[in-house]
């Protein structure tokens, strides 16, 4: 689950990261006992219709300034190490 | 001469427009008080992650070209108020990590809308303020800046995660503040301070430049000394935004309340959150004797004031923590995927490869409290665990809206304590997380159901505080969608027949 996450966990923070995360998920199993099978899901709770904006050009994020924020960079991109070192 | 730490926000613009009160100032008095707390290192409050030099710190435009500037020069209705920014919000060229170690040194390009809508209305930027780290918690602990204190009582929690907000207003630090609230995260610190905050119907004030934690319950919202300024903040902040297009016009304009009574306000209270006691709860998280007490006295005043007082059901309310604790914490770990060293902020050294450039980054720059949720929500989002977790949580979602809608045609206003218990004390609920997480059981159906909610002091109880009398206990008020107007005039009439008072020992 953390190399999922993309986490890299000590061996001495894993026992209790499984710890805690157990005793929580335990508070959350509860929603299992509700009779849900005809509830529709909600992933946004405010009725929204027609809410794109007019499609039209604006100016986007000076290249300057996006890279003057990175940790690394090589002329116009981000650099990054190698993804197989 | 003007006691300028007596004036509320609303007082002090209201002086400045009639010419007794210079706006620099005002500025002047509130940055000496600011940049004091901040030098104390140890001895203050650490309410501040950054103090402005001067007024010329306030960011006036958006920036970079695909925002419009809305920016005045220190003109308009908040001409010269000075105003604390969390953390998270980001403000052009001004250090905006959300309490992070990874966004150490991030000074983003841009400002928040949020901010650029108060300044723009004339409010100046006096300093940015401490919360959990990327918003998650309860007792501003998990900050990369180190916890801050609460004023009523430096050995306590001050609540969180806009804790540094909310600790800067009580102590008189700042007029006034800005939040976050995602599950409680405006009401609970307001509360455990003594001061009003409130969250706003979900969509009324732009997301636009806030470091995003649950891109579906994040709301910004006012932290203020009184009602009526929590009411003239929210006015300069409500909008729609072409930058966020789940923000929404404000149906209605926002009013100063001026509401005396309470006639025919029927008020409801909900026998699942009445009831919250150790067998629901678990030991140690039921409503506190003196909790309870305050409550009750004032239902007992809002009677007194010509409301009807009526109990009300909210069936899934119970189950509503444990669904948000699927799905922030699933919202959390998509949106905290950005970050990774390539772009912003912090990058580890001497990785071996890409993939151990990210995970060695995310394990530095993380705090575990945010390690948890990143594990928790990729855990609920991870295939074959999806439908059991996520999709369920979003169905108890629609229950619990539901309930709110049924709730409302019985009563106006649903009234609920904001905590079940006062500010506790620094360490003690860090080690566990799940009674951390109870802090918000009070303010998280509201946030599911996107409603707005205000906290308002309603007395003191228990033990602690400057002379022992008690610390601050708040009572939550909740209204239909863009029923603010509403909360205000309610929370108005309540806070005036209560007579709070002064609040924390000025420091």
């Amino acid at each position: 689950m953390a190399r999922l996450a993309r986490l890299a966990l000590g061996e001495e923070e894993l026992e209790p990261m499984a710890r805690e995360l157990s005793a929580v998920l335990d508070h959350i199993a509860k929603i299992g006992e509700l009779d849900l099978d005809d509830v529709p899901p909600t992933s946004h709770v405010v009725e929204l219709t027609g809410a794109l904006r007019p499609d039209q050009p604006r100016p986007s994020l000076p290249r300057e300034v996006a890279l003057g924020r990175a940790p690394a960079v090589d002329q116009d991109g981000f650099l990054v190490p190698s993804p197989q070192a | 001469m003007t006691d300028i730490l007596s004036l509320s926000a609303a007082q002090a613009a209201a002086a400045i427009e009639a010419g007794e009160l210079g706006a620099q100032e005002l500025f002047d008095f509130y940055r000496e008080r600011a940049q004091r707390d901040a030098d104390a290192n140890g001895d203050g409050l650490n309410c501040f992650t950054w103090v402005a030099e001067g007024v010329s710190d306030t960011p006036l435009d958006s920036g970079p070209g695909w925002v419009d500037a809305t920016g005045t020069s220190g003109s308009g209705p908040l001409a010269g108020v000075p105003l604390a920014v969390k953390d998270l919000f980001c403000t052009k060229g001004v250090p905006s990590q959300s309490g992070s170690r990874i966004l150490e040194g991030y000074r983003p390009p841009y400002t928040a809308n949020a901010v650029t809508a108060l300044t723009g209305a004339g409010a100046t930027l006096l300093a940015k303020t401490n919360q959990d780290e990327f918003a998650m918690g309860s007792s501003t602990e998990n900050s990369a800046y180190g916890p801050t204190l609460n004023p009523w009582d430096r050995a306590r929690v001050p609540g969180g995660s806009s804790g540094g907000s909310a600790a800067a207003v009580a102590a008189g630090l700042a007029p006034w503040a800005l939040g976050t609230d995602t599950g409680g995260s405006i009401r609970q610190p307001a509360a455990l301070c003594g001061i009003v905050g409130l969250k706003p119907t979900y969509g009324s004030v732009s997301r636009f430049g806030m470091i995003a934690f649950a891109s579906s319950l994040d709301q910004a919202g006012p932290l203020t000394r009184d009602v009526t300024d929590a009411a003239l903040m929210l006015r300069h902040m409500v909008g729609r935004d072409g930058c966020d297009a789940t923000s929404l016009d404000f149906p209605n304009e926002i009013q100063l309340p001026s509401a005396e009574r309470l006639d025919g306000v029927r008020l409801g209270v909900p026998a699942e959150l009445r009831a919250l006691d150790a067998d629901t709860a678990g030991a140690g998280a039921e409503i506190e004797p003196g909790v309870r007490a305050c409550f009750e006295r004032a239902l007992e005043l809002a009677e007194e004031l010509g409301a009807s007082v009526q109990e009300i059901r909210l069936p899934h309310a119970p189950h509503a923590l444990s669904a948000y604790y699927v799905l922030a914490p699933s919202e959390a770990s998509s949106n905290l995927a950005r970050f990774d060293g390539v772009r912003y902020g912090l990058r580890a050294t001497d990785a071996e490869d890409l993939l151990d450039m990210y995970t060695r980054t995310r394990h530095d720059g993380f705090g575990k409290e945010v390690k948890r949720r990143i594990m928790l929500g990729t855990y609920a989002l991870s295939s074959g665990y999806y439908e059991a977790y996520y999709g369920r949580a979003q169905r108890v979602r629609t229950k619990i809206a539901e309930d709110f809608r049924t709730a409302f045609e019985q009563v106006d206003l649903i009234v609920t304590p904001t905590s079940a218990n006062v500010a506790f004390g620094l360490g003690e609920k860090t080690a566990n997380p799940w009674a951390m997480y109870l802090s918000d059981y009070f303010t998280v159906p509201m946030s599911l159901a996107g409603i707005p909610a205000i906290s308002i002091p309603c007395g003191l109880a228990g033990p602690g505080g400057p002379s022992g009398e008690g610390l601050p206990v708040g009572l939550q008020i909740a209204g239909p969608a863009f029923s603010e107007n509403r909360l205000f005039d309610a929370g108005f009439a309540l806070e005036q027949a209560l007579a709070f008072g002064e609040g924390a020992a000025r420091v």
